[in-house]
């Protein structure tokens, strides 16, 4: 089990697809309204070595409750312009598209976190700030510090994915069965 | 004016009903639901399945020891009363259900999910035009079911209106459909499918197919188990022996020139809860 803390470097171009790794430090929520916003007025937060997380969490009280992954697919054409301000990974469930592939080839990586586990995620996140909040609870960037988030590389930054391979060997039972 | 009374009465009794099946379906998965995720894990064998079943279990508990709720899309509530002959059925029902789904929203608490459809503007509270979603049927007692209804998985739902000849294609329609979906619905899901009615009551039979607990399957609610797991999508859609905890179907009678096929996908956070109205 790999350790990661954020910023991250290099170290990301080390990760292997089907790796188990930890995260902690700073992360930033974002979703699609979010991304929109950053491609107009710019990413609020420092961009280099920053991770960034598929997520519309609960929060009550300054407090996170539940904050598991959304769907990072929706994200695939809106990516790109934070890979090139200097993050290194995106987290979410789900998977990615090619062109996500693509663009972290050479420079990081895509985490998957298990999709619904929103309370496992929560307990281990301390809320540190908020950005963008006018966009509404779920849209919103909530600048998160977490402990130990555990994920999985799905996406290495040598274009290796997991999803993709799981979709190919799909295509292939559909194509024996019917 | 005790009819007015009355009707108060019932708002207060829905409403209460409303927010503790919400809270209990928000924080603890159903029994049937936990067996079938046990089933599944110690089928699996894949090293990455099975931590992401690993990261399930945990969250479950880590929910019901924090009492928080299972995931942070709450979901939609969708809701299906039954009332007894001797309730009177009025708009005091529905106003109910929107005050149990308020005060849920503030205390278990919710997410606001709840858009106007082009606007997209949030209503804060989990109400809009015609949501909450309530179904009303006659029954002996007079009980609440919620089923809080997440996106990722609600939105790889669909229908198909196929010729009355091709009953032969349904499951080839239905696994179709979880190929293209992957891992976007949060897999191992349940498969609700609705069979004949109308475009609409399709779709609503399938919804409410997933009401029904797992359990033992017909022959051609396992064809299409076994073909959907036979995929190897697995958790989360990184691979593994189970894709699709179960499958539900539920018939209806149809035009003679129509057959509809509905397909609703529920993720492994297969939330729902039953409560009993306290009325009268």
């Amino acid at each position: 089990m790999t350790t990661l803390t954020t910023p991250l470097g290099d170290e990301v171009l080390a990760l292997k697809a089907g790796d188990r790794v930890t995260l902690s430090g700073m992360i930033y929520t974002a979703r699609d309204e979010a991304h929109l916003r950053m491609q107009e007025a710019g990413i609020p937060f420092d961009p280099k070595g920053a991770a960034v997380y598929h997520c519309g969490p609960v929060v009550k009280e300054g407090k996170i409750i539940a904050a598991g992954p959304t769907t990072s697919a929706r994200m695939n054409e809106l990516s790109g312009f934070l890979l090139d301000a200097g993050v290194r990974a995106l987290i979410g469930k789900g998977g990615m598209g090619d062109t996500v592939r693509e663009e972290l080839r050479g420079r990081g990586v895509y985490l998957a976190f298990t999709g619904g586990c929103a309370a496992l995620a929560a307990s281990r996140m301390t809320l540190k700030g908020v950005f963008f909040e006018d966009l509404g609870m779920p849209e919103a960037v909530w600048a998160i510090e977490c402990r130990e988030l555990p994920l999985t590389v799905a996406i290495d930054a040598e274009g290796n994915d997991l999803f993709r391979d799981v979709r190919l060997r799909a295509q292939r039972a559909f194509d024996e069965m019917f | 004016m005790p009819e007015l009374q009355e009707q108060e009465r019932i708002r207060a009794a829905v409403a209460q009903a409303t927010a503790d099946a919400l809270r209990e379906a928000e924080i603890h998965l159903p029994p049937d639901v936990k067996a079938a995720l046990k089933s599944a894990y110690a089928a699996e064998e894949s090293p990455v399945a099975r931590s992401e079943l690993e990261a399930i279990f945990e969250n479950i508990e880590t929910a019901e020891r924090r009492n928080v709720p299972i995931c942070q899309d709450t979901g939609v509530p969708v809701v299906y009363i039954t009332i007894p002959p001797a309730v009177p059925y009025t708009d005091a029902i529905t106003e109910g259900v929107r005050d149990g789904v308020r005060q849920a929203t503030k205390e278990v608490p919710l997410r606001p999910n709840v858009v106007s459809p082009c606007t997209r503007e949030n209503s804060g509270d989990n109400c809009g035009a015609g949501m909450p979603a309530v179904h009303i049927s006659p029954g002996d007692t007079f009980t609440l079911t919620v089923l809080p209804k997440g996106a990722g998985s609600e939105n790889v739902s669909a229908l198909r209106m196929f010729l009355p000849s091709e009953t032969g294609k349904i499951a080839q329609f239905i696994t179709e459909c979880m190929l293209r979906a992957g891992g976007k619905p949060c897999p191992p899901v349940i498969l609700g499918i609705g069979i004949g009615s109308t475009a609409d009551g399709a779709a609503a039979l399938a919804k409410e197919a997933l009401l029904e607990p797992l359990g033992e399957m017909t022959a051609f609610e396992q064809e299409i188990y076994n073909a959907v797991n036979a995929l190897g999508i697995g958790p989360m859609g990184l691979g593994g022996k189970t894709t699709c905890l179960g499958v539900r179907i539920r018939k209806g009678g149809c035009h003679t020139a129509s057959l509809p096929v509905a397909l609703n996908v529920q993720c492994w956070a297969a939330r729902r809860a039953t409560v009993e109205v306290q009325y009268p």
